[in-house]
C-alpha cells in the first residue's frame, strides 16, 4: 500500500472517480492549470482534459449555481470553494438551492454535488481563510457534512461523497494536508457516510471529536493513559448526520463524555452531540458531558491562534474534571 | 448584427495613454495639471514603494512578516490614482492595496502589524478616511456605493474610491456595487487593476468581455480604460472621475491595464505554473518607474541623488516601522474577546475570565 499525505489521498480519490465515471466534473477557482492553491487537483486537467477539470470565473455563487445546473444535466459536479470562509458567497446556492432541490421538486430531482473546501486553524492564514463553519451547515437540513481526519479516511469518504446522490460538504483541514502520511490502498474503496470511527478503545471516558482535533484528542488520551485513565476516542467523520448508534454505545460503556471541537463553543456540532446524548442516554451518565471548544470570538488574527485553538491540555483538563465530578 | 454592435461598444474603450514606454508624451491634450513638485512626489512614492515591496518579500522569507501581496509593476496604477484623491476622500482597498492605504495616512507600522496578523494593524488612525484591507473579493464594491451615498446625503464634496482586481469583476458584488452607485448617482470611483491574472486564471478566461471597462455600460455609468503602467494617464483618469463624482455627475469605473511582477502572495504561489517568461518580459518593458524616470530626467526633475535619497529614506522608514512593530505588545486572546462587542454577553464575560487565567500562566 502507498504511503500518502491527505492532500495526495484527495487527489487520488478525485482521479479514481474521474476515471470511473465520465459524468464526474471537477471545477473551481485555480483548479485547472494551477492544480488548486493546495495542489489538490494537481495533474488532473492534464490527465482528463479541460472538459472535465476546469477553472471557473471568480465567483462562488456562480460556481454553486453552475453545479446545480450541471446536476440537472445529469453530471456529478465536484466543486471547490478555495477556502471555506468564502462559502458565504455561495450560501444561497448551497442551502437555499441544492439542499432543497429534492424537496421542492416533490422528490423528482436530485443534486449529487460534492463541495470540497479547505478550512481549519493553526496554519496562520489571513482572516476568513481558516474558520470552522461546519456548524452552520450541520444546522441546514438537506446537506451532509463530512470531515476526514486521516489520508485513508479522506480518500474513502471523498469517493462516497462523490457517489452520494445528495449534496455533500467535504471539509479538508489545512493542518492535516501535509502533516503526516498514512497507508492508502490503490483503486477504489468507500467509507460509509454517517458512520463514526472508534479510533481508540477505552473504558473510563469517551472523547468525541472530528477533524484536526482527532490527533489532539489521541495525544491527550496517550497522556491520560500514563495516569491510568483509559479514554475511548471517537472520530465522527461525518458531523451531519451524526452516527448516534456508535456514540450511544460508547456512552453506555464509559458513562462519561467529553466532546472536543475546534470551532467556537456557541451552538455548533458539540452542542448537538451533547443534546443527543442527553435525549438518549442521560441515565447512563455519571457526570455532565464536558465540552472543549474555542472561545466565542471571530476566528483570531493569526498571531493569537496558538492560545485560541483548543489543545491537548484543554482536553486532559476537561477529562479530569469529568472524572472527578 | 449583434457582433457589430459589440464592436462599437468595445471601440469606446480604447486605452488612455499619455506617456509611452520611452517616457515620451504622446497625448499632450490629456496631460494633467501637475506641478513639478507634484511630479517629483509621485515619482518618489513609486520608488519608495518598489523598495518597500522588495524588503517585504525578503522580510517574509526571513519569517519577520506574515501575509503579503506583492505590488511591483502596479505602482503607477496604485499610487497615481491615490494621488488624485483628496485627503478627506474615503479609500476602500483590497489586500493588495496597502501602499495606497499608507499614502492615505496609515502608518507603515500598522501595515506591518496587519501583515503579521495583529489586530492593531486594522486600527485606522483618527482623521484617516479608510476601511481595512478587504479579503473577500469585491465586497468593497457594494460598500463603496454605501460610503458614497452617505457622503452625498451628508452634502460632502468627497468621493469613495475603491480598488479591486480583474478577477473581482466576476463577482456579483462588483456588478451590484457599480449598479447601486449608478442608481443613486453616488460619488464613487471604482478602480479595477487588471493585472491580467486572478491568482493563476488569466483575464481572458474570466469573461468574454474584450475590456473590463465596458462593463460600466450595463450599469449606465462612465467607463474608462487606462494604461496602468503610465502614471500620468492613471492620474488624469482618476482626477477626472473624481471631479465628475463631486459635481454630482455620478460614478466612474476605471480599468487600469497593469501587471504584477511577483507571485500572487507570499503564501506559496508559483507564477511559473501559469505565466510565460515572454509575457513577464513584455510587461517589464512597460515598467512605470522606468518610463516616469525618463520623463522626469528629460525635464531635469529627477537625478541619481533624488533616487538614492528616496531609497535611503524608504529603508530607514521600514527599519523604524519594523522596530515599532516588534515593540508592540503581543496580541492576546483576551484583547480579542474585549473587542467582540460593545457590551460582552455572558459567554464572553466568562471566557474573558477563563482566558485571563490562561494567559497569566
Ligand atoms: C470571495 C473570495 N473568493 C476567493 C478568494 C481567494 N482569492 C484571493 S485573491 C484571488 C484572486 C483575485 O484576483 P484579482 O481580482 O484579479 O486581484 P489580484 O489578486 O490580481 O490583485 C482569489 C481567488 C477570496 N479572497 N475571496
Ligand atoms: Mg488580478
Amino acid at each position: 500500500m502507498a504511503q500518502m499525505t491527505m492532500i495526495q489521498a484527495i487527489t487520488d480519490a478525485l482521479r479514481t472517480e474521474l476515471k470511473r465515471d465520465k459524468d464526474v466534473l471537477v471545477f473551481g477557482e485555480d483548479v485547472g492549470k494551477n492544480g488548486g492553491v493546495f495542489r489538490a487537483t494537481e495533474g488532473l486537467q492534464d490527465e482528463f482534459g479541460e472538459d472535465r477539470v476546469f477553472d471557473t470565473p471568480l465567483a462562488e455563487s456562480g460556481i454553486g449555481g453552475l453545479a446545480l445546473g450541471l446536476a440537472m444535466q445529469d453530471y456529478r459536479p465536484v466543486m471547490e470553494i478555495q477556502f471555506f470562509g468564502f462559502v458565504f458567497e455561495a450560501m444561497d446556492s448551497v442551502v437555499s438551492q441544492m439542499a432543497r432541490l429534492r424537496y421542492r421538486s416533490g422528490g423528482k430531482y436530485q443534486a449529487p454535488i460534492t463541495i470540497r473546501a479547505p478550512f481549519g486553524g493553526g496554519v496562520k492564514t489571513p482572516e476568513l481563510h481558516a474558520d470552522n463553519l461546519e456548524g452552520l451547515f450541520a444546522q441546514s437540513p438537506g446537506v451532509k457534512v463530512v470531515i476526514p481526519s486521516t489520508p485513508y479516511d479522506a480518500k474513502g469518504l471523498l469517493i462516497s461523497a462523490i457517489r452520494d446522490n445528495d449534496p455533500v460538504i467535504f471539509l479538508e483541514h489545512m493542518k492535516l494536508y501535509r502533516s503526516f502520511r498514512g497507508e492508502v490502498p490503490e483503486g477504489e474503496y468507500t467509507i460509509e457516510l454517517g458512520k463514526a470511527n472508534v479510533v481508540r478503545e477505552g473504558n473510563d471516558v469517551t472523547i468525541i471529536t472530528y477533524g484536526a482535533m482527532v490527533q489532539t484528542s489521541l495525544k491527550a488520551a496517550e497522556q491520560l493513559e500514563k495516569e491510568n485513565i483509559s479514554a475511548e476516542v471517537i472520530d465522527l467523520r461525518t458531523v451531519s448526520p451524526l452516527d448516534i448508534e456508535t456514540i450511544i454505545k460508547s456512552v453506555e460503556k464509559t458513562n462519561r463524555v467529553v466532546v472536543v471541537q475546534e470551532a467556537q463553543k456557541q451552538a455548533g456540532v458539540a452542542a448537538n452531540v451533547i443534546a443527543e446524548i442527553n435525549d438518549r442516554a442521560i441515565l447512563h451518565l455519571e457526570a455532565p458531558v464536558g465540552r472543549v471548544a474555542a472561545p466565542d470570538t471571530i476566528f483570531p488574527f493569526a498571531s493569537a491562534e496558538n492560545v485560541w485553538l483548543p489543545d491537548e491540555n484543554d482536553v486532559i483538563e476537561k477529562v479530569k474534571e469529568t472524572l472527578n465530578f | 448584427m449583434a457582433t457589430k454592435k459589440l464592436d462599437k461598444v468595445e471601440k469606446q474603450f480604447e486605452m488612455l495613454q499619455i506617456l509611452n514606454e520611452e517616457g515620451e508624451v504622446v497625448n499632450e491634450k490629456a496631460m494633467p495639471d501637475l506641478s513639478d513638485d507634484q511630479l517629483k512626489e509621485l515619482m518618489r512614492r513609486m520608488v519608495y514603494t518598489r523598495i518597500w515591496d522588495q524588503r517585504a518579500l525578503s522580510l517574509n522569507r526571513q519569517g519577520r512578516l506574515g501575509f503579503y501581496a506583492p505590488v511591483a509593476g502596479q505602482e503607477a496604477s496604485m499610487l497615481a490614482s491615490q494621488f488624485a484623491m483628496d485627503a478627506e476622500d474615503w479609500l476602500l482597498p483590497s489586500y493588495r492595496d496597502i501602499p495606497q492605504l499608507v499614502f492615505h495616512g496609515l502608518p507603515l507600522t500598522k501595515a506591518f502589524l496587519y501583515s503579521r496578523g495583529h489586530f492593531e494593524g486594522g486600527q485606522i488612525p483618527d482623521g484617516v478616511n479608510a476601511l481595512m484591507p478587504q479579503i473577500i473579493i469585491a465586497a468593497q464594491c457594494t460598500q463603496a456605493a454605501g460610503v458614497a451615498l452617505g457622503l452625498k446625503k451628508r452634502g460632502k464634496k468627497n468621493i469613495a474610491l475603491t480598488y479591486f482586481g480583474d478577477g473581482a469583476t466576476s463577482q456579483g458584488d462588483f456588478y451590484e456595487g457599480i449598479n447601486f452607485a449608478g442608481a443613486y448617482q453616488a460619488p464613487a470611483v471604482f478602480i479595477s487593476q487588471n493585472n491580467r491574472f486572478a491568482i493563476s486564471v488569466p483575464v481572458e478566461k474570466q469573461t468574454a468581455s474584450k475590456t473590463l471597462a465596458q462593463k460600466a455600460v450595463a450599469a449606465g455609468i462612465r467607463g474608462v480604460q487606462v494604461d496602468g503602467m503610465d502614471p500620468l494617464a492613471v492620474y488624469a483618469a482618476t482626477k477626472e472621475a473624481r471631479e465628475h463624482a463631486v459635481n454630482g455627475e455620478g460614478p466612474t469605473f476605471i480599468e487600469t491595464l497593469t501587471y504584477r511582477y511577483g507571485p500572487h502572495t507570499t503564501a506559496g504561489d508559483d507564477p511559473t505554473r501559469y505565466r510565460t517568461e515572454e509575457l513577464d518580459n513584455e510587461w517589464e518593458k512597460k515598467d512605470p518607474l522606468i518610463r516616469f524616470r525618463k520623463f522626469l530626467e528629460n525635464k531635469g526633475l529627477w537625478s541619481k541623488e533624488d533616487e538614492e535619497k528616496t531609497v535611503e529614506q524608504a529603508k530607514e522608514d521600514i527599519k523604524a516601522a519594523l522596530k515599532e512593530a516588534d515593540n508592540t505588545p503581543k496580541q492576546k486572546v483576551t484583547d480579542l474577546i474585549k473587542i467582540m462587542n460593545e457590551k460582552l454577553p455572558y459567554n464572553l464575560q466568562e471566557q474573558l475570565e477563563e482566558y485571563t487565567k490562561k494567559e497569566s500562566k
